[in-house]
């Protein structure tokens, strides 16, 4: 009873009955369910405005810039008028051929670094886009090393498989299977 | 015997002593103020622009060249901060109009009517104008109405005020730009 | 009158709540069985006297008696009644108030259920366990008392209040708040617990499996609030977003990803009996984000929509920050030696791995919010000078982070505990894997191009790929050796180990919702042009006409509205009715959406600008594709939370029942 519960629960600890009754397609015909359903999702993206470029351009602009009026979005998301003359004029320099660097340069030059939505990547400003992805790694690297400590930690302790322990394996392996909560 | 264990206990003191900079931070954030955000124009030449003036052609910065000049922001349904500013700037204009000062106003925002509506309610004799496509403001970095720039002879901002003007700045900042050569 | 006796009760509770504390920690210090059991009752009369608070304060909003400040701040002769009562947490006091209530009625309700019941080592915790939780009362009634007082009196009264600001008068406002708070409160349960094990020295696993229920249930008000919140802020605020890293959704998602962290790294110490030192760090820094954000966005140290009010309040919450910040790590330091774990883990390709990294990760996504949250503040103190940190630097560093936990949330549920061999890595993730790969393969062929978006595609294909799996495999086997119907076995299933499959179907719905996320942020299409009326825009598929402005009144504001007519592939699909409503007490207008919802992608319409006359209108126009499959996979997480935590006897009742229908 018990081997045949470990075995339709999913339990990692053998399960003879999972081989048989799925075809070889199996995975191919998820997929495609699966991509039926983000289709639609994806789709209307293929087709276009008259202008896409343009507008795309100003959209992706524009979000990077503060709405200045309203302290917490962006000038392409804000409905306010300040933000839409902001649309506009950057729609204009667009236009004109300016880069987004240029485009940037010019609303720092007037409303100073407060209106980059996402610090320009020099100096101290490196601190908040670097320290996360160092956090990261130091983080990584600590755990490996816990890891690490455990599992010799665990060669040290039994060298070999010690059969209490691995009765206790399977007992809890067991007990996942029984209704938790008690 | 009693080196390592003090040691020890230093170490885990560490641990409640590491929240001690995130707290000096938060304190610190006490003594500013989120809206109060400098402009990088201060200092700096003013921007260039071009205005046509309700009933009275066009004005540019050009036109104010060699003058000292306040450049205020408004707008009609700015309310009360406008309403509360605007018989000072009338009156700033008639008191020191004679000796150079230009004061120029740009209404921002505005439909023509109202614009004319709260010109007449104030008896404003200065040269005001409409900002269409808000340019002038954006160039100005202006935030919200009303803004208030003072512009040496020298072309150069001097200063800049977020809000309704008082009487005792308005006095202190004009008199700095009717001096500076 | 109502502010004197007001400002009486909340003191009064003070006392007891203070006296409450004392009585506890003493009585168990003295091994006095009386001193404890007062203590408890003063617990239950604290929790009446701030519910007696919290009417008197309803009363004065329901009955307009704007004598008091606050209800002049929050309400108008005109509000509608439910407006009216919601105004209690409508702005800073009483919304303090409110949390004051739930923090004593959760206290209430620890005590009424612990007291003579539960596992033994309770009766040993719960003294500190109330002391812990009537000092958070504490100072919360403190700081009614000395900084925010909701029953401060105003003098003149005024002929009529303010009101509350028209973007809160929706009835979203009734429920949103509500669910923030009930987890925020939520999380101060297993917090409690954990002080008490520090305290007591009784640092085992006793207080994780006390506090599971609530850990979770507080995890689901939380991530129920932060839904509802997106949800509301996408139909109401009138920009077509759901999340701006704005000061107070940061607030609310920090203690949210280390709750989540939490709930996972219990798995480990109950399982396993390590990370002891971690779980209460975990728990410590989720109660303590939650009153960072808290002081956040009430202190208005940062500019912040949802900021309001200052002064001593600021304080306070710093204060109180501190102290709970170096009481609790201070205890963990302190009982450092006890809580020695010894690990052992058989290899490093097991689940207690994967564990430990969605924990890494989740922390790390919680550091890079508290850092961009608080980081123009260190600029300002270092370099002086003002700098923003927003929408694309958090969607630039937390996206490949939320990558690296997709993949985790689709190995760890499955990969053996202790070691994996590699036949279990095989048996299940092969298929999955290959399922991914293959569904990556077609987009690719179909024109996906962005790394990003292929990446959460594919991780999401194999998480759901696990998942399924995972379930069909376990009906399957079960009605063969069971012989069960496929319906039955399912159900069994779930109920057999509800835990584990509740886990997974909530992992499905955060999965859902990701899928949602990215979609509709990637493949967003947005339009703005101004119309005469009779003209049309077309945007992607969709065309929508202009046929005229229109205006009325409502009872608390004017509207003007925009009819439009939109159409798809030239056939008429709906009316759309944008508009914008003017507020008496308010300078500008607030946007009124509309938007035509759908399973698979939504229309939606903003007016930014018109005409006095009507002669020609602005419009944004937004397709946001998948967008409502971000609160599908909310109401999915719900069901996932509702079947892992629902009381065991109710759900073999069920099952009982439905055996019978069956046969």
């Amino acid at each position: 009873m018990g081997s045949q519960q470990a075995a339709w629960a999913g339990s990692p600890a053998g399960a003879p009955g999972r081989r048989h009754g799925r075809g070889p397609g199996f995975a191919l015909v998820w997929a495609l369910v699966w991509i039926g359903l983000v289709i639609p999702g994806v789709a209307p993206a293929a087709s276009g405005s008259p202008n896409p470029d343009l507008e795309d351009q100003v959209r992706e602009i524009a979000s990077g810039l503060r709405c200045v009026v309203c302290q917490n979005l962006s000038v392409a998301d804000s409905p306010s008028d300040l933000a839409k003359e902001m649309r506009n004029l950057v729609r204009e320099l667009v236009r004109q051929g300016k880069s987004r660097e240029e485009i940037q340069a010019y609303f720092v030059s007037r409303y100073g670094e407060f209106v980059l939505l996402s610090p320009p990547k020099r100096g101290f400003n490196l601190l908040v886009w670097g320290l996360p992805f160092l956090a990261i790694l130091l983080g990584a690297w600590g755990v490996y090393l816990v890891a690490r400590r455990w599992t010799e930690q665990r060669e040290e302790a039994e060298p070999a498989v010690d059969p209490a322990y691995a009765e206790r394996v399977r007992r809890e392996l067991q007990e996942r299977e029984r209704p938790s909560g008690s | 015997m009693a080196g390592p264990e003090s040691l020890m206990s230093w170490k885990k003191a560490l641990i409640p002593l590491a929240c001690v900079p995130v707290i000096i931070l938060l304190a610190y954030g006490f003594r500013t103020d989120p809206k109060a955000i400098p402009s990088p124009l201060v200092r700096q030449p003013a921007p260039g622009f071009r205005m046509a003036v309700y009933d009275a052609g066009e004005l540019s910065l050009e036109t104010l060249k060699g003058k000292p000049a306040v450049l205020n922001f408004w707008a009609s349904w700015c309310y009360p901060a406008c309403y509360e500013e605007a018989p000072l700037l009338e009156s700033t204009w008639r008191k020191y109009k004679d000796q150079g000062l230009m004061l120029v106003g740009v209404d921002i925002q505005d439909k023509e009517a109202n614009a004319r509506e709260f010109m007449r309610r104030f008896d404003f004799t200065f040269p005001n104008g409409p900002d269409p496509g808000s340019k002038i403001s954006i160039d100005y970095g202006v935030y919200g109405v009303p803004e208030t720039f003072f512009i040496d002879r020298q072309g150069r901002i001097t200063y800049k005020h977020v809000g309704a003007l008082t009487p005792a700045l308005m006095e202190a900042q004009v008199q700095a730009i009717l001096k500076g050569n | 009158m109502i502010s004197t006796l007001g400002g009486f009760v909340l003191f009064l509770a003070l006392g007891v709540t203070l006296y409450a504390a004392a009585a506890a920690v003493l009585g168990a210090r003295a091994g006095r069985e009386d001193w404890l059991a007062s203590s408890r009752n003063a617990v239950l009369a604290h929790f009446c006297l701030v519910t007696l608070a919290i009417f008197l304060l309803e009363y004065a909003l329901i009955t307009s008696d704007f004598s008091l400040r606050y209800v002049a701040n929050t309400s108008t002769r005109g509000s509608l009644t439910r407006y009216k009562i919601a105004g209690l947490w409508g702005s800073l006091e009483g919304s303090i108030l409110l949390w004051e209530w739930l923090q004593a009625l959760f206290a209430a309700l620890v005590v009424a259920r612990y007291s003579d019941r539960g596992p033994s080592g309770c009766r040993h915790l719960l003294p500190y366990v109330q002391a812990v939780l009537q000092g958070i009362s504490a100072f919360f009634l403190l700081l009614m008392t000395f900084g925010a007082n909701p029953f401060a009196p105003l003098f003149p009264v005024p002929p009529d209040g303010r009101g509350l600001n028209p973007l809160l008068e929706v009835t979203d406002m009734l429920i949103h708040p509500l669910l923030l708070y009930l987890g925020y409160v939520g999380f101060s349960v297993p917090f409690a617990f954990a002080m008490a094990a520090l305290v007591t020295g009784r640092v085992s696993e006793e207080w994780l499996t006390i506090t599971r229920r609530w850990t979770v249930v507080a995890w689901l008000f939380l991530t129920g609030g932060i839904f509802y919140g997106g949800w509301w802020s996408y139909r109401t605020l009138g920009w077509g977003g759901y999340w701006a890293w704005d000061p107070v959704e940061n607030a609310s998602f920090m203690p949210w990803l280390t709750g989540t962290a939490f709930i996972h790294s219990v798995m480990i110490q109950e399982r396993k009996r390590m990370l002891r030192v971690w779980n209460l760090v975990l728990i410590t820094l989720t109660f303590s984000l939650v009153i960072f954000g808290t002081f956040l966005t009430r202190s208005g140290i940062l500019g912040s929509v949802h900021a309001f009010a200052d002064g001593p309040v600021g304080v306070m919450f710093l204060a109180f920050l501190s102290l709970v910040l170096f009481f609790s790590f201070g205890l963990v330091a302190y009982r450092s030696d006890a809580l020695k774990g010894h690990g052992e883990l058989d290899s490093i390709v097991s689940r207690e791995s994967a564990f430990l990294l969605n924990n890494l990760v989740l922390v790390g996504i919680c550091f890079t919010v508290f850092l961009g949250t608080i980081f123009p503040l260190l600029a300002e103190a270092i370099r002086g000078t003002k700098i923003s940190v927003g929408t694309p630097y958090f969607n630039r560093v937390s996206v490949p982070l939320g990558l690296a936990l997709l993949l985790l949330m689709g190995i760890g549920p499955l990969i053996a505990w202790g070691r994996a061999s590699l036949n279990n890595l095989r048996r299940n993730f092969l298929k999955p894997s290959l399922a991914a790969l293959a569904g990556g393969a077609i987009l690719v062929a179909l024109g996906v191009r962005q790394a990003e978006i292929l990446a959460a595609f594919v991780f999401c294909l194999f998480v759901i790929g696990t998942i399924v799996f995972e379930f069909l495999v376990g009906t399957r086997t079960r009605a063969k050796t069971m012989g069960e119907g496929l319906l039955t076995a399912f159900a069994t299933l779930l109920l057999k180990s509800r835990r584990r499959y509740g886990g997974l179907i909530v992992h499905l719905g955060v999965v859902v919702a990701i899928v949602g996320i990215a979609v509709s942020s990637v493949y967003k299409v947005e339009r703005e042009q101004t119309l005469k009326p009779g003209e049309s825009m077309q945007v992607g598929p969709y065309s929508v006409r202009f046929d005229g402005m229109a205006a009325g009144e409502r009872p608390t504001h004017i509207l003007v509205w925009a009819n439009l007519m939109a159409f798809k592939d030239g056939k008429p699909l709906h009316t759309l009715t944008p508009g914008q409503r003017y507020y008496p007490n308010q300078q500008s207008p607030f946007a009124s959406v509309d938007a035509r919802y759908h399973w698979n992608e939504d229309l939606y319409v903003i007016l930014s600008a018109f005409e006095r006359d009507g002669s020609s209108a602005t419009f944004k126009v937004l397709i946001n594709p998948m967008i409502s499959w971000i609160w599908i996979g909310g109401g999915v997480i719900l069901l996932g939370v509702i079947v892992a935590v629902l009381p065991e006897r109710r759900l073999a009742l069920l099952a009982m029942r439905a055996k019978a229908q069956v046969a």
